[in-house]
Formats: structure tokens, C-alpha cells, sequence
């Protein structure tokens, strides 16, 4: 279970989040919906350990990694994966030694055993035939799937997505879609950071809303629609905000 | 003032975080290895010209100084002792600081703005383990060897010159060469090398780790690292040869 309490983070001036809580239940899909600047991705960051709070504290599986070092954290993110927002695959690595990465790195399989993982994890994700290109010669589509990939091939048990849909054509979004939907099923704690509405309703156990650093909703996908707060309405419905 | 003062501090922590990560595994050998590859074998090409140029130049203007005193057939002293004590290490340093420093930062600068330095974080890796250690390694293995070759080949130019254009005879230019040298010159012309070494990996790293910007960050990264590692590596070859100097 991962657990945000009262979580503040300034960063120079700027004060990005204000007393954030909510928590993600083991094997659930939370979906974190906010404009662009509201925070998600700084929360994503925070839960990673790749940024400290200024105050409140985040437990990953009941440790508090607030204060941990990086040793620790290493630890902590060894049961964690990222799907970062521009994929962030190693340019200098081909597909497959991106996606075995952390397994070679660690040594955390023999050499036979990884490179199977890699082409299982690698036919999860429709992308069996390119496992020895170069990043650079992958679609956008592709390096998101590579990333989702490299993030399963450790086996993590906490998948942590940044903006996983984000300049997608429709198929590669539904693609994505259906990805962390089966992920559902096989168990995996999921935080989803979008902000795009359809992929939130399909794949989210629970919806949190972010605005300008606060929590403006918490809930589930039914909540979220019926909901009748006037930001929240502002944020689902923009079109009918402007009209009003 | 305080914002040099802060840069200074960052990158003295710098320094101390990538000593530290040296010291505790994972080492990552075959990285050190690729990079030596990269930095050593991928810069003898512009050493050789820097060091074959510099010494042919020392010849022609040493022979026109020491003409009036009828001592050109000692040019190879002259070349000698300049190109190992000054002229070798500074000159091969500065090319390498444009070649390799410049490299080491917008590589580092470019995987920060794609977001690689923290998915290596994510992934358990210490980037400064990782990328940092691995070439600092590197450089200050390498460019004491880049520095030897950049030598010889100053001396042979001075000897294309004396030999085709001064008359010089080899037997005695060679021998001068050697003769004029101490074992106190080669050990600082070492030493200094593998200091200048230092510097370009360091600034390098810092330039690229400390990038902000985006894309224009990461040419303003390659700018500094130039920069800075140039004017660093001349002071550092002033004080250095001071403190020789003191040294009885």
C-alpha cells in the first residue's frame, strides 16, 4: 500500500503541493486527474523517492521513505516501476537491454532467464519483433510500450505511470488502456497520472483530482460524474464552462 | 558573488560524491573500459596533430631566437623541456576538454532533460556511479596517455623541422632532447596530465547534471563545460607548476 499524508513540496518559490493525503490501496489502480502544472507528476516523483516533501511523509509498504537515503530508496524502488512521461528509455541500449536493464544491472536472474522475461514482457506489450532496434527508431506508441515493459520486467509490484497516454494516437491510447487494464487483473498496485478522462474511467478503482497542488476530489469513477463541484465540473465538462 | 560561491560549493560536493561512489560497489568496469575506449583511442587522432604542429612551430621560432647566438643546434632542448613541462600537457588538455568535457556534459545534459538520469534512478542505479565514476576514471587514466603521445610527437615534429628545414643533425638533436630533460619534468608532466584529467571529467559532469532549460540548457551546458574546464586546467597549470617550483 502506498500512503500520502499531509504532503506539502515547495520547490524554489513555487509551492507545488499543499497538504496532499490519500492512499493506494495493494492492488488497486488509483488514477491521479489534474490539469497540466496541478502536481501530478511531482506526486509520482515524490512517491519514487526522486523528490523529498517539505512536510507530511509518504510509506511505501509501511516504511516511511520520507527520510531514506538513497541506498534505501534503491531498495524501496526495486519493487517499483516508472513509465516516465517520454518513455526515458536508455538511447545508448537497444530494446532488449533497456527492457532486461535492471535484471542485468542487479543480477537479479541468470543471463538465459532474463532474456526470456525480456521477450515475455516484450510479446505483453505487442512489441516482440523490435527487441533489437534502438530506441531512436521506435514510434512514440512503441517507446511507451517498451517503457510499460521495462517497468514489468522487474517484476514490480507498484507501477507508477506518467502521462502513459500523452500525444498518442487513439489506437496507441486504447492500446495503453487495455495494457494497465490487464495489469489490473494480475494483482498490480497501479498509480495512473492523466489527464485524459477516458482512459481515467476505464482503468481507475479510485480517481484522485489534483488542482493547483490540492486534492480538489477523491473517489471512484461513478463519484467523479456525479459529482457537482463547480472546478471539478470545470475540468470534466470545459466546453460548458466557457458557454456558462 | 554568492551564486559563483554556490557553484563552487556544488561542484566541490560534486567532486566528493563521485570519490565516494569509487569507493563502493557496483563498480562498473566494462563502462570504465568503453569510456576509455571513447575518450583515449577517439582523441589520439587530434592529439597527434596538436602535438606534431606545436612542436614543428617551437622549431621554427626557437631557431630564429637562438640564431643570434649561434645555439640553434640546441633547439631540441628547447623543445624538449617546454613541450613535457607546459606546452604537452596544457595544450593536449585544452583539445581534450573540447572534445572529450564538451562530450561528457551535453550527453548528461541530454539524458536529464529526457528524463534518463532519473529513470536510472528508478531503475537502482546511481547515476553518479554510473556515469560520473566511470569517466572520471577514464579521463584521468587516459589523458597522462594522451599526453606522452602528444609529447613525442611534439619532439618528432621538432625534429622534422630541425632534420629537413634547420639542418640540425638527429644524432645531436636527440640526444639534447633527452639530455636537457629531468626526472622531475616527466614527473610532473604526469602528474599534471592526470589532474587536467580530473578537471575536464568533473566539469563535464557537473555541466551536465546541473543542465536546467531543456534543449537550450543542454547547449549552454557544453558551452560551460568548455569554458570552465579550459580556464580551469590553465589555473591549475599555474599553481601546480608553482608548487613544483617550491618544491626543492
Amino acid at each position: 500500500m502506498i500512503e500520502i499524508h499531509d504532503v506539502s513540496l515547495t520547490l524554489g518559490e513555487q509551492q507545488v503541493l499543499r497538504r496532499v493525503s490519500f492512499q493506494v490501496a495493494e492492488g488497486a489502480t488509483t488514477v491521479i486527474l489534474g490539469g497540466s502544472g496541478s502536481g501530478k507528476t511531482t506526486l509520482l516523483r515524490l512517491m519514487l523517492g526522486l523528490y523529498k516533501p517539505t512536510s507530511g511523509f509518504i510509506r511505501i509498504g509501511g516504511e516511511d521513505i520520507t527520510e531514506f537515503s538513497e541506498t534505501d530508496l534503491t531498495r524501496i524502488r526495486q519493487n517499483m516501476g516508472m513509465v516516465f512521461q517520454g518513455a526515458a528509455l536508455f538511447d545508448s541500449l537497444s530494446v532488449r537491454e533497456n527492457v532486461g536493464y535492471r535484471l542485468w544491472e542487479h543480477h537479479l536472474q541468470p543471463d538465459e532467464d532474463i532474456h526470456r522475461i525480456v521477450e515475455d514482457n516484450l510479446r505483453f506489450v505487442g512489441l516482440e519483433h523490435v527487441i533489437d532496434k534502438m530506441p531512436a527508431e521506435l514510434s512514440g506508441g512503441m517507446r511507451k510500450r517498451v517503457g510499460i515493459a521495462r517497468a514489468l520486467a522487474s517484476g514490480a509490484a507498484i507501477l507508477l505511470y506518467d502521462e502513459p497516454t500523452a500525444g498518442l494516437d487513439p489506437v496507441n491510447t486504447f492500446a495503453i488502456g487495455q495494457l494497465i487494464a490487464r495489469l489490473k487483473t494480475k494483482g498490480v498496485t497501479q498509480v495512473v497520472v492523466t489527464h485524459d478522462l477516458d482512459t481515467a474511467y476505464r482503468v481507475a478503482d479510485r480517481i484522485v483530482m489534483i488542482v493547483s497542488g490540492r486534492i480538489l476530489f477523491e473517489g471512484t469513477a461513478q463519484d467523479l460524474r456525479n459529482c457537482r463541484d463547480q472546478s471539478v465540473r470545470e475540468f470534466l465538462d470545459p466546453a460548458s464552462a466557457v458557454t456558462a | 558573488m554568492i551564486g559563483y560561491a554556490a557553484v563552487v560549493q556544488d561542484f566541490t560536493f560534486l567532486c566528493g560524491k563521485t570519490l565516494a561512489a569509487l569507493a563502493r560497489p557496483p563498480w562498473y568496469i566494462r563502462e570504465t573500459i568503453f569510456q576509455m575506449d571513447r575518450i583515449g583511442v577517439g582523441s589520439i587522432f587530434i592529439v597527434v596533430l596538436t602535438g606534431l604542429f606545436t612542436g614543428m612551430v617551437l622549431a621554427l621560432q626557437g631557431a630564429v631566437q637562438l640564431e643570434p647566438y649561434g645555439a640553434t643546434m640546441y633547439v631540441s632542448r628547447l623543445i624538449s623541456t617546454s613541450v613535457v613541462r607546459e606546452l604537452g600537457p596544457v595544450l593536449a588538455a585544452l583539445m581534450i576538454a573540447g572534445r572529450v568535457g564538451t562530450g561528457i556534459a551535453s550527453e548528461i545534459a541530454s539524458m536529464k532533460v529526457t528524463e534518463q538520469l532519473d529513470a536510472l534512478r528508478a531503475e537502482g542505479t546511481d547515476p553518479l556511479q554510473k556515469l560520473a565514476a566511470t569517466r572520471l576514471v577514464a579521463c584521468v587514466l587516459v589523458i597522462p596517455l594522451l599526453t606522452i603521445i602528444t609529447n613525442g610527437v611534439a619532439i618528432l615534429g621538432g625534429w622534422l623541422i630541425a632534420r629537413l628545414y634547420l639542418g640540425i643533425d638527429s644524432f645531436f638533436y636527440w640526444t639534447w632532447a633527452f639530455e636537457a630533460l629531468r626526472q622531475r619534468d616527466l614527473v610532473l608532466g604526469l602528474i599534471k596530465p592526470a589532474v587536467f584529467g580530473f578537471l575536464i571529467a568533473m566539469v563535464g559532469c557537473y555541466s551536465g547534471f546541473s543542465s536546467r532549460g531543456g534543449t537550450v540548457g543542454v547547449g549552454v551546458s557544453t558551452t560551460q563545460a568548455m569554458v570552465s574546464g579550459s580556464i580551469l586546467i590553465l589555473a591549475f597549470d599555474f599553481f601546480l607548476t608553482k608548487l613544483f617550483m617550491a618544491i626543492p
